[in-house]
């Protein structure tokens, strides 16, 4: 195990999820399928409540493909659409009248290793008007990580998709001012990408080591 | 040259020869002055006022009236601010990576690290998407007690805000005020926790430990005492002439800015909009509470101030509710899979695991042994999904955007820092005004450099 980078979000074999060790519990043969790889599966329509209504403002705007998924789990709608339209989306987000999604809550990628496209930016967006919540989500691959800035609807969006940028290595392109945020200037790599190693060095108790963090004995 | 000399005979020759204070050099990008000291008019009177119209001067990052490590390049004409841009980052702990190699419970010990003057919230945002994740209700008591730990939080964090803007504005005894009356309220979390910040108090599922007999009284002493301390802070600022004319049409960021800029918290509410996550969007029961959510039409530094020492009366008014409905009861889900299985008590030596608890596990029940073993080291499993659980810290909505993939260890958990939002509207409530103004300015929108580069 030492000096191995724990995969995080991938299949996990036998009952604690834990290779390198001989297993004694007799289910080793078990395999857990990784919940975030594969096909994404929307939710079937009508979804209740608000939902559909902004579906259909949205398609009403920008036609049918324009919501690629659907997804509404514990209660929270989430809108699978493509990386080069959430400008576009979040315009009419923000000003038709029946969305009125006037706040940008919160800009934030995910990194899921095993997917083809595999860097995903989530919008949060809030309607102070209806007092309705929803979620954005597109995804980027790695070779061409380029979604649409949405910093001319959101000017809130700037620090945010900075920070994305920064810990992902997402572009947006029509940023004014893409630069790294958290990180210096001239740091190479994207620290919250899941093959990006979190470091640490081991601790010697007693004469015993510990290994850092991410090098430890993980259970999935 | 020695300390010595330098007091001795040589004390003069500093100023006559060099400014010890104000060093000079040419650069390809023109002169440079390092300034650390000494008087800014001897300074500018050195800029030439043809060829250097604009000064560029960098605030901090290690300046006290930039609060903590803030870094400011602000473009001055005269001493008036034409462009301004913060730099952030030199607080970047990690803390979002960190957590994708702890379990969910051991997040609660880094998500109250983050913005370090209001950890309850923090840690009640994480908990509350965590347990929205595993669709777990936690019981009444420590929805009361949650709710009674997060106002008395946003009365310390209130007053530091306070504290810290007197002291930049020159009103000291405000700073003094202010620090004083919050260690009152970290004496009581000290009492209850253990800890006086960073207290992982808020689990998944419930709270560590149930309120001590004595943190009641010292609860009711405390609401007893602060409605004086508040009287007293607005008989020192709010009739004081200095005081209105360094805060009043200082900052000036309407609810249109706000909302573009997605300012939220006591800034928005201080330009008008009564928008308040407890209001608007309940979590925790506190639709059954009964207070109000104040606002101001100022939209300006005066306005915020007036604001803060409203919400901390309303604060007040929570929290003497909330003592009224602790009824006794379970402090912690009663799934025995997600409970941390130690019950706390305390010892010779301090809080610590009870002697009740170890002796079941290590003499008694050889399975309670594994269970507290398992739950311990390998933590529970959270279902696959992603939820955004919002709530009003004192300084702005607080989002955590918590993703989970099945395992014992979050996958990606985002924190919305209000701090870092907020922070983005500095250029736009100091471009145009006065350099002292910008600390004004920056100092109501009240930013936790912890929080804001996480």
């Amino acid at each position: 195990m030492s000096g191995e980078i724990q995969p995080v979000g991938q299949e996990a074999q036998g009952l604690f999820g834990v290779t390198g060790s001989g297993d004694t519990s007799g289910f080793g043969g078990l395999v857990r399928p990784n919940p975030t790889a594969g096909e994404l599966v929307s939710t079937p329509e009508p979804l209740g409540g608000y939902f559909d209504e902004i579906l259909a403002a949205l398609r009403d705007a920008h036609g049918e493909e324009i919501t690629r998924s659907v997804v509404v789990d514990r209660g929270e709608l989430t809108i699978y659409i493509a990386p080069d339209r959430t400008a576009e989306v979040c315009r009419t987000m923000r000003d038709d009248e029946s969305l009125k999604f006037e706040l940008c809550n919160s800009v934030s990628g995910v990194d899921y290793p095993t997917q083809a496209n595999r860097l995903h930016v989530v919008y949060h967006l809030t309607s102070m008007t209806y007092r309705r919540r929803v979620r954005l989500e597109t995804a980027v691959s790695v070779d061409h990580p380029v979604v649409a800035s949405v910093t001319e609807v959101y000017p809130t969006a700037d620090w945010q998709e900075r920070e994305a940028y920064d810990m992902f290595g997402v572009v947006f392109d029509g940023h004014p001012h893409l630069t790294r945020i958290l990180m210096p200037d001239d740091w190479e790599g994207h620290p919250q990408r899941k093959d990006y190693p979190l470091g640490g060095i081991d601790v010697e108790y007693k004469g015993a080591h510990i290994p850092p963090p991410d090098e430890r004995r993980a259970y999935k | 040259m020695t300390a010595t000399e330098h007091t001795a005979d040589h004390a003069h020759d500093i100023f006559a020869d060099e400014d010890a204070y104000a060093a000079e050099r040419e650069t390809t990008e023109g002169r440079v002055y390092t300034v650390t000291g000494g008087d800014w008019d001897e300074l500018v009177a050195a800029v030439d006022p043809v060829n250097d119209e604009r000064l560029i001067v960098n605030l901090g990052p290690q300046h006290p009236s930039t609060h903590g490590v803030l870094r400011l390049v602000c473009e001055l004409e005269g001493e008036t601010v034409r462009s301004l841009r913060p730099v952030i980052g030199y607080l970047h702990t990690g803390i979002e990576k960190n957590l994708e190699y702890r379990t969910w419970t051991q997040g609660c010990t880094f998500v109250t690290r983050a913005d370090y003057l209001s950890p309850i919230f923090n840690e009640t945002g994480y908990c509350l998407a965590v347990e929205k994740l595993l669709d777990v209700t936690v019981p009444e008591r420590a929805n009361v007690i949650r709710v009674i730990m997060m106002e008395l939080n946003r009365i310390a964090s209130h007053l530091v805000a306070l504290a810290t803007t007197g002291m930049e504005l020159g009103a000291l005894s405000m700073m003094i005020y202010g620090f004083r009356d919050r260690e009152k309220v970290l004496d009581i979390f000290e009492a209850i926790t253990g800890l006086r910040m960073n207290m992982a108090y808020v689990r998944p599922g419930g709270v560590a430990q149930d309120f001590p007999e004595e943190a009641i009284t010292m609860i009711r002493d405390f609401l007893e005492y602060m409605p004086k301390g508040l009287d007293d802070y607005e008989g020192l600022l709010t009739g004081n002439a200095i005081w209105q004319e360094r805060t009043q049409g200082v900052g000036y960021l309407d609810v249109s800015g706000c909302l573009a800029l997605g300012v939220t918290g006591p800034v928005l509410r201080s330009a008008g909009l009564p928008w308040d996550l407890r209001k608007t969007e309940p979590y925790c029961g506190y639709e059954d509470y009964d207070f109000d959510v104040p606002t101001h039409n100022g939209a300006d530094a005066w306005a915020r101030y007036i604001l803060r020492l409203e919400e901390i009366r309303e604060s007040l008014k929570i929290i003497k509710q909330g003592l009224d409905r602790l009824e006794p009861g379970p402090i912690m889900v009663a799934d025995k899979k997600i409970a941390w299985p130690a019950q706390l008590a305390l010892g010779a030596d301090g809080m610590g695991n009870s002697l009740n608890h170890i002796r079941h596990i290590m003499s008694q029940s050889m399975e309670a042994l594994i269970h507290h073993f398992k739950l311990v080291t390998e933590g529970f499993r959270v279902p696959a999904g992603q939820v955004y659980t919002a709530i009003e810290a004192p300084r702005g909505e607080l989002g955590i955007h918590a993703v989970s993939d099945g395992g014992t260890r979050p996958f990606r958990i985002h924190m919305r820092d209000p701090s870092f939002v907020n922070l983005q509207a500095i250029p736009a409530v100091s471009e145009g005004g006065l350099l002292a103004d910008v600390i004004a300015g920056g100092a109501s929108l009240d930013p936790v450099m912890g929080g804001c580069d996480r």
